[in-house]
């Protein structure tokens, strides 16, 4: 039912788009005033949460330890599992955001059959990586194409577009040559989308805004590829159109085709979704006090900037009140 | 659950209906089934304490008597803590729904129900979050995911949060850190507002902020079970130990959980430490004041975190002494190193930690200036200042549960490991995915570990449980160690559940039983009191 | 012969069988107890599986040990005990073994007229349900008895706390009629 309900946002999207082009010749407002409407709500908006996240305090220290702590110099500590300082915590926190370790610490162990072993069985430890492969997959392939789009920002084309452009197009199948993210994007958001369908446990707890964004995408790299390979559009025009954005001289040329316009005015709403959403998950993660901080808490103390005194049960009063049992068992007194 | 069903017809049986009703989780429906949940506080210790709504109720009570503007309060207190928690701001915000902590949860492993999934746990009080504090929420409502807090949810929060033992297995696997602990930690802070507390979790607090210890041993009984155990050392060694209590000037104050000086088998370690100390001839003092190393204001709220642990730093300033050093105990060195210094820190006026018998600085905690008894035993023995026979420990085979909160909280997994490996030949590891920081809990932590609420408990206790039965088939594991006062209660009806026949035991007691001092007479008994060549036929009983 | 037909369906009966014991946990659960085959991420699948086949081994033998009988029930009921069934819930899945059997097999016994030995492996069935209901009263039992065990030994620690004090007590009684004999 939460699947339901985006999809038809997203297909209602679409056809706002294509109407609005097509039949309604509102190319104004979809090549110039959408998209700058939608960026100015992503700054604002993903600014507006981590100014909000940033000016929340961190009262304590609760890095969650992942391995050794460095404590007596014979013990073999785990810096990037139990940072001790900021480096290793930086570090640590590249390789949560470079390489997804957390997702990939899914250690599973199962039995093989052994002749050897007692009961004819022994542990195999693998690493149940689908959840792992499918989101790095998804993350890397969405920043190639990404910087591959550089292409229509920029004039002159900056250095790296047309390096990527040679390697994802590496195999040189088809004309327009055929490339590789493209398809492993579309595969890991379906890969990501029908895992929320088929297991139980993550259905369970989607809701629709789970769903959202991936039909968003699927309709962002489907309209993309449409236009790249089938049904081409302008794109000296596209760029025109991209250029004239990006220099504050909005020009909206004619004849780009709707098909343009519906991957763009997608473009926008994500990009527009993006700050209100679990998509600032992003900018979260580098925020999150249980993997950005060392742990080192006994060696540096951490102050809390809202630290208030309580109501403690001073040794004084404490010794007042059981004076006489301190008195019989012979234990010494204070206050004499 | 109730009685209608039994009702049933044999033939009847055979058509059960077995699917599950089809609800969303967004419904909120909990049956307070005896057995899976705790019961209330007692009025008394709420007042003591001079916390909210002291009454007399229990959640399975229809009639909560909730004050009448309890929805106000818990949103007003969701406020303020949204605004002073990073970590509940962003908890709130960024989950992805992944699923990637939904089956790492013992009690969702062991009892199957799907709350129990971490991210759902969450959603709990995520969905009220949204309903009430976010744009989105406020305006689509539950196609947001929003959710309006009722009663039904208040309860709801109480059953989940309450099945909550905060051992962070699931923080370790998720992409952005998101602690369920710290979102059981603000939903209990909340039930606490309106005076949802349970008694297991709240009295040793009201006892501890009284007499000083969560068990309320007052000083004359405190010190006169240290001398029994004094005496119990002579009967095994023929040595009395040295016992002193409240020493002004004493070089090391030593704080150990009350259990320890309570209950076997945690009096066993704590023999174990007293004989440790005399060997090595340690300048320290015991406290009556801050007698307990426990912290269960952590299972309340961050407010009775401070309050209770004030004690410690305020001890070692009267007694003038230099470092304080700290039993084995889970909870309580999540809090010695993630809250101790911050909340009632700088303790300026000790000294930086140094080990008078090996010279070493302890420089992780220069600043806490509280040391680990497994660092500082590991040091001795690494610097081979002891004389051990962990031959008398041959008839044991002893594997080790990292605690919740050492491994995930504080990060010492070698240390206790490397003590064992000196004290006892038979040495065997859990599997991979059970130990270190991917360990099980013991299903009782967070002041869940009470006798009522014994069914859940053997619940969420089945992984480990499991894991303890696979080692005593393949190794004859009959011992269970650990570095915690909660394990040593909670582990024993644990194993005796799902892996008859093992004993759970502190590192320090195993430490006791191989440590040769110097003039001590020929050692006959270990220090459960049994001949310690025929160990091995006890453990069959 | 209704026995070499068993045999050879051994695995499908096992397989259906567990199949339709996982259903009787909500749909969100049994799917993860199926799919995760990792023993100690999943003890649940992995014991009650082993239950399953030491089971359906121990109905196809001529005549069943008890004490195995007893044993791979035990392993089942043991988690089902503690699990937010029922009584009748927690032990139903005995009798799912007659559907599966008949599920399974229903063409053959017709075919081969096998209808007596049938009722004979039934009413073996129904033996095993009988033994389920102590197992399963011996598992919660075994609760009642860890809960009055923990309530015992809190008692017992309480009481050698009172002990320690009264022989402390005693002790500085003994010591102040000395002393107070030494000043006299």
């Amino acid at each position: 039912m939460n699947a339901l309900y985006a999809l038809f946002a997203v297909v209602a999207l679409m056809l706002l788009a294509f109407l609005g082009v097509s039949t309604a010749d509102l190319n104004v407002l979809f090549g110039a005033i959408v998209p700058y409407a939608a960026v100015s709500v992503f700054l604002i908006g993903v600014s507006y949460r981590v100014l909000k996240w940033a000016t929340v305090p961190v009262p304590f220290r609760i890095t969650t330890v992942c391995g050794q702590e460095k404590s007596l110099p014979w013990i073999k500590s785990s810096p990037l599992e139990s940072p001790h300082n900021g480096v290793y915590a930086a570090l640590r926190m590249a390789l949560e955001v470079l390489a997804f370790r957390s997702l990939f610490r899914n250690t599973r162990i199962s039995l093989a059959p052994d002749e050897k072993s007692i009961g004819g069985k022994r542990i195999v430890y693998s690493s149940n990586f689908f959840l792992w492969l499918g989101a790095l997959a998804f993350h890397y392939c969405f920043l190639i194409i990404l910087l591959r789009h550089f292409r229509f920002f920029t004039e002159p084309v900056v250095f790296f577009v047309p390096l990527l452009q040679d390697l994802d197009g590496f195999f040189q199948v088809g004309v327009p040559g055929v490339y590789m993210t493209g398809l492993i994007f579309v595969a890991a958001v379906g890969y990501l989308l029908l895992r929320r369908f088929s297991n139980p446990q993550v259905r369970y707890i989607s809701l629709a805004a789970d769903y959202f964004p991936l039909f968003l995408l699927l309709g962002i790299a489907g309209s993309g590829i449409l236009m790249r390979y089938f049904f081409k559009v302008d794109v000296v025009k596209v760029k025109e159109l991209m250029m004239g954005l990006i220099g504050f001289h909005p020009v909206v040329p004619d004849g780009i085709g709707s098909l343009f316009y519906i991957h763009l005015f997608l473009v926008c709403v994500l990009v527009a979704y993006f700050p209100f959403s679990k998509l600032v998950h992003m900018a979260g993660i580098f925020l999150s006090p249980t993997r950005n901080m060392a742990n080192d808490n006994r060696a540096h103390r951490h102050i809390n900037p809202w630290n208030y005194p309580v109501d403690v049960h001073t040794y004084e009063d404490w010794e007042e009140e059981f004076k006489d049992k301190l008195i019989a068992a012979g234990l010494p007194l204070d206050k004499g | 659950m109730s009685s209608e069903e039994l009702d049933i017809k044999p033939e009847e049986l055979l058509d059960f209906d077995y699917d599950p009703p089809q609800k969303d989780w967004m419904d909120p429906s909990v049956a307070f089934r005896k057995g899976t949940y705790c019961y209330s506080a007692a009025p008394k210790n709420l007042e003591y304490l001079g916390l909210p709504n002291p009454r007399d109720w229990q959640p399975h009570d229809k009639d909560w008597k909730l004050p009448p503007d309890w929805k106000e309060t818990i949103l007003d207190g969701m406020k303020d803590r949204l605004s002073k928690f990073r970590s509940f701001q962003l908890f709130m915000d960024i989950c992805v729904r992944c699923g990637a902590c939904a089956d790492k949860c013992h009690f969702f492993i062991g009892s199957g129900d799907p709350k129990n999934m971490p991210v759902l746990r969450a959603e709990l009080m995520r969905s009220v979050y949204r309903n009430d504090f976010t744009a989105a929420g406020k305006i689509l409502g539950k196609l947001a995911g929003g959710r309006e807090l009722t009663e039904e949810v208040l309860k709801e929060w109480f059953y989940y949060f309450y099945q909550c033992t905060e051992c962070r297995r699931c923080s370790v696997f998720c992409p952005y850190g998101i602690d369920t602990a710290e979102i059981t930690m603000m939903a209990r802070e909340l039930l606490n507002l309106v005076g949802c507390n349970i008694n297991w979790a709240l009295e040793p607090v009201a006892n501890c902020q009284r007499t000083g210890n969560h068990l309320g041993i007052q000083p004359h009984t405190f010190k006169d079970s240290l001398e029994f155990f004094q005496d119990e050392i002579e009967d095994i060694t023929g040595i009395k130990v040295n016992l002193p209590i409240n020493k002004k000037g004493a070089d090391v104050l030593f704080v150990v959980p009350s259990g320890d000086y309570f209950a076997d088998p945690g009096t066993f370690t704590l023999m174990g430490y007293l004989m440790l100390f005399h060997e090595i001839g340690l300048d320290y003092t015991w406290s009556t004041y801050a007698s307990e190393g426990g912290n269960f204001g952590l299972f309340n709220s961050h407010e009775l975190i401070k309050r209770l642990n004030a004690k410690i730093y305020l001890e070692a300033k009267r007694l003038g002494v230099k470092w304080i050093l700290g039993g084995e105990c889970g909870h309580m060195w999540r809090v010695v190193n993630q809250y101790m210094d911050t909340m009632n820190g700088p303790a300026d006026f000790l000294e930086e930690p140094v080990s008078p018998i090996t010279g070493t600085k302890f420089e992780n905690a220069k600043s806490t200036k509280m040391v680990h008894i497994c660092e500082f035993t590991a040091d001795l023995m690494q610097h081979n200042k002891l004389k051990l026979d962990p031959s008398r420990n041959d008839s044991l085979r002893v594997t080790f549960h990292d605690s919740c909160n050492p491994s995930r909280a504080m990060g010492i997994l070698e240390e206790p490991r490397y003590v064992l490996r000196n004290v006892c030949k038979h040495f065997y590891e859990m599997p991979e995915n059970t130990i270190r920081e991917q360990t099980y809990c013991c299903a009782g932590g967070a002041g869940l570990g009470t006798d009522e609420n014994m069914e859940m408990r053997m619940r969420g206790g089945l992984p480990r449980g499991n894991a303890v039965r696979h080692v005593q088939m393949k190794h004859d594991v009959n011992r269970l160690a650990c570095i915690c006062a909660i394990d040593r209660a909670t582990l024993i009806p644990l194993v005796d559940y799902w892996a008859p026949g093992v004993e759970v035991t502190g590192v320090h007691e195993l430490v006791g039983n191989a440590l040769v001092m110097k003039g001590e007479k020929e050692r006959e008994l270990s220090m459960r009191g049994d001949p310690l060549n025929e160990m091995e036929d006890d453990e069959d009983v | 012969m209704l026995r070499d037909l068993l045999s050879r369906k051994r695995s499908s009966i096992v397989e259906k069988w567990f199949d339709l014991l996982l259903e009787t946990y909500p749909e969100d659960t049994s799917k993860f107890l199926r799919r995760e085959k990792d023993p100690f991420a999943n003890p649940v699948r992995n014991t009650i599986l082993q239950g399953i086949e030491g089971l359906c081994d121990e109905i196809l033998k001529e005549d069943e040990s008890p004490e195995a009988l007893n044993a791979f029930l035990d392993k089942i009921i043991r988690i089902r005990a503690v699990q937010d069934f029922s009584p009748s819930q927690a032990l139903a899945f005995v009798f799912f073994l007659k559907t599966v059997i008949r599920d399974v097999l229903g063409k053959e016994i017709r075919e081969n007229h096998l209808h007596e030995p049938l009722l004979l492996l039934e009413s073996r069935i129904d033996e095993m349900a009988l033994r389920a209901f102590d197992v399963y009263m011996g598992c919660r039992e075994e609760i009642y008895e860890l809960r009055v065990g923990e309530v015992k030994r809190q008692r017992e620690a309480a009481f050698r706390m009172l002990e320690r004090s009264e022989r402390a007590a005693k002790k500085r009684l003994e010591k102040q009629e000395t002393s107070s004999r030494d000043a006299d």
